[in-house]
């Protein structure tokens, strides 16, 4: 049986007395906090502060002849973000798609002028947004049709193209090989936060499995390693193993050899997400049934051919919504940096903070920073949790 | 299982790997007078490591275009003008209180210019073992009323509540002044210095106490900040002062005379836009013999210090002198609006002076 509106608010909200009180409480309530707080984000707030150092909070120090780098690795992740999606929905527009079209459209023509870009960046944002969506409705359309007609080992290499994006997105940002280089140091902003937690990811997924795998190895010197490994990088809370990186290599090493500050805080943030990532693993391992061991051995799969098959597949999908709960962690646990002196996103908004122009503008640089944060959260959840729909053998297809 | 024989091949191969670096690392000696390890690491490196705190008002912070700015900062860039000929060439790292000594002695940075307060425990070869230059700006602990409260000084704040961040030595001066003085008080304490200014501004506390600096940086971040002053005294000395390593005297004593020319070239009127005119006057006439010894024209100061002759015309021509430096950054024309006070020239009843060029 189907309500009218009336109706159905009237169970909703005040299907009692009590209730109806409470939900008149809370609906003040809620409307006084949003009035204030549009008041302030629409009356008092001054937002010059975000709109002068747009450029740094994005890239940080970045040499500004140089950006064009990082411009075009945008391009290049929109144009894969525009294939991948039109891939995996073909032509269909379910709603989702059409809210996250309006919702990018929006973006690309509000946060442009919002930030009071010049036209030619104006120009290159309408264009990045146009390449996404019209990749997504070309390959919508055509994809699945092309991808049949390429020959089964052209295909079979086309998932090379991710790994491949990554390499080609360090190289842009770091330079070398043809291309200036930009040292580590004038990284900043949201693009050394995206790339540390990224990279550390990436390199801690491997590690992780096999500190997991080490533990449950029957050879006691690779247990003990391992158990050592996890136990003691999570008995240490992050921060004094970023110290530790930070301060000790510069002495084991004498100066200048020790790799670039950058590169020791992205090595530590992988060693620790890795023993973390250990024990998610570990626990998607302890759910595979024995009898899945047993039955793949029986068959006359080697011991890496039943992990690579039969037991890793099924641990990892157990295992996903701690790695990826793992991964947001990670992405926040990154304003860490800030406080070994690195100019990720929180590190240059408070070097933005202390420029005399800006005294006070704490509240709109922190409102704006929470939203980046959470539109890269909201992002990774949304992802993790396709990929589980996507992953689950228990629901049919 | 499989995967372990590359592993334990890498692992073996590690510590090889290491001893092959350290050997392979043998210092350098640069044809130059004077024998410093560190002046010949930097201009091979030809850029200068400088330590800052990178967010701190008028200080250190980050320009809108990605250019460090600030009073420290320019000592920095003073620094590089002279040893490396281009201020520009400066890689900044930002340091917390905690790891700037450990930066320093690990070799991560050459100069460390960030506020730090001059103590005997930091100086001493068996504290922290640092070279200290010489002070640049003289800080000290103040306390901020608001106008209204008609609170005069330190004795009119008995039986009152004063804001205070807990933990700090701020805490613990305010203490020992208060007894000195014999006025009770009440500490309200607050964990960061943000709940303190909210606490102070809230109108939980009549005063609030930190460096001057500090008090007068945040107070231009105040809805109203005419409506708060500065109490006269002063309950502690701060004199923050950029330091080297102990281990390498003569880079030190490159630092500084670098400073102390900025002070000199303020003693002797001499400004970045008047350095070019005062050295062709200074080469026109042979009878300015102390101008052209300053100004590296006559004499070998700079040689004797490991520098180009003409370091002092280099660093004034990159930030200006020392007045120079404090009006821009922290003093009357900056919006931090502090009173040169104890850092006015020796000649003006300040503490800035500068021992004689000869």
């Amino acid at each position: 049986m189907t309500l009218s509106l009336p109706q159905r608010l009237k169970r909703e909200l005040a299907a009692t007395p009590l209730d109806g009180a409470v939900s008149a409480v809370l609906i003040v309530a809620i409307t006084a906090a949003a009035i204030g707080f549009l008041g302030w984000a629409f009356g008092r707030a001054q937002w010059l502060v975000i709109q002068a150092n747009g450029t740094l909070l994005a890239v940080g120090r970045y040499p500004v002849e140089q950006q064009w780098r990082l411009w075009l690795l945008v391009g290049l992740l929109a144009a894969a973000t525009g294939l991948g999606w039109g891939l995996l929905r073909g032509r269909r527009w379910p709603f989702n798609d059409r809210l996250a079209s309006v919702l990018l459209v929006a973006l690309g023509l509000w946060a442009p002028a919002a930030l009071g870009l010049s036209l030619p960046l104006q120009v290159r944002w309408w264009a990045i947004t146009a390449l996404l969506l019209g990749l997504r409705w070309a390959f919508g359309r055509w994809g699945a049709a092309g991808l049949a007609r390429l020959h089964p080992r052209v295909r079979r290499l086309l998932p090379l193209g991710f790994p491949l994006l990554y390499l080609i997105g360090l190289w842009l940002i770091a330079g070398g090989l043809g291309l200036g280089s930009v040292a580590p140091s004038e990284w900043g902003g949201l693009l050394l936060t995206l790339l540390m937690a990224s990279l550390a990811m990436l390199l801690s997924f491997p590690l992780g499995v096999l500190l997991a795998l080490g533990r449950r190895s029957e050879l006691p010197l690779l247990r003990w390693g391992s158990v050592l490994y996890i136990e003691f990088i999570r008995g240490a809370p992050l921060i004094t193993l970023l110290f530790l990186g930070q301060n000790i290599l510069g002495f084991l090493l004498p100066g200048g050899l020790a790799p670039d500050r950058v590169w020791r805080a992205a090595a530590v943030l992988t060693l620790f997400c890795a023993a973390y990532l250990a024990e998610a693993v570990r626990s998607g391992l302890a759910a595979v049934p024995r009898g899945q061991v047993e039955a793949a051995r029986s068959l006359g799969l080697s011991v890496p051919q039943t992990l690579g098959a039969v037991v890793l597949p099924q641990a990892l999908r157990t295992a996903l919504p701690t790695m990826v709960g793992q991964f947001i962690s990670l992405l926040q646990d990154t304003t860490l940096l800030s406080l070994i002196g690195l100019l990720d996103l929180l590190g240059m908004a408070r070097s933005v903070m202390a420029n005399p122009a800006y005294l006070g503008k704490n509240a709109e640089v922190y409102l704006t920073l929470a939203v980046l944060f959470w539109c890269c959260c909201a992002a990774l959840g949304l992802g993790s949790r396709a990929l589980e729909r996507r992953l689950d053998t228990t629901r049919p297809a | 299982m499989v995967l372990m024989a590359p592993l334990n091949r890498l692992l073996l191969a590690a510590p090889l790997l290491l001893a092959l670096v350290l050997g392979g690392c043998a210092s350098e000696d640069g044809g130059n007078g004077v024998q410093s390890e560190k002046l010949n690491t930097i201009r091979s490196r030809g850029k200068l490591l400088c330590g800052v705190d990178g967010k701190l008002p008028g200080f250190s912070f980050v320009e809108s275009d990605g250019r460090y700015s600030g009073l420290d900062v320019d000592i920095c860039k003073a620094v590089a003008a002279a040893v490396v000929d281009d201020p520009g060439k400066i890689e900044y790292r930002n340091l917390n209180s905690s790891e700037r000594f450990a930066a320093l002695a690990s070799g991560e940075i050459d100069l460390l210019s960030r506020n730090t307060t001059e103590t005997l425990s930091r100086d001493s070869a068996g504290g922290n073992g640092l070279s200290f230059a010489p002070t640049t700006f003289f800080d000290g602990q103040g306390v901020m009323v608001p106008v209204a409260s008609g609170v005069k000084s330190l004795k009119d704040l008995a039986g009152k509540p004063i804001c205070v961040e807990s933990g700090t030595t701020t805490e613990l001066n305010l203490a020992d002044r208060m007894r000195e003085i014999k006025a009770a008080y009440t500490p309200l304490k607050f964990q960061t210095g943000d709940q303190t200014y909210t606490a102070y501004l809230g109108g939980r506390c009549v005063a609030v106490t930190s460096d001057r600096s500090q008090l007068a940086a945040k107070r231009t971040s105040f809805p109203d900040p005419k409506a708060h002053e500065l109490l006269p005294e002063v309950l502690s000395k701060e004199p923050l002062t950029p330091a080297t390593v102990n281990a390498d005297p003569a880079w030190a004593d490159a630092v500084r005379w670098t400073i102390f020319s900025l002070f000199q070239a303020e003693e002797l009127g001499i400004t970045k836009a008047n350095i070019a005119a005062k050295l062709a006057e200074a080469k026109a006439k042979p009878n300015l013999a102390d101008l052209r010894r300053f100004l590296g024209v006559e004499g070998d100061f700079g040689k004797q210090l490991g520098l180009p002759p003409d370091f002092v015309v280099k660093a004034v021509s990159a930030v200006g002198n020392y007045g120079e430096i404090f009006e821009r950054n922290v003093g009357a024309t900056s919006k931090l609006k502090l009173e040169r006070g104890l850092n006015r020239q020796w000649s003006e009843g300040g503490l800035i002076y500068s021992p004689p060029f000869r």
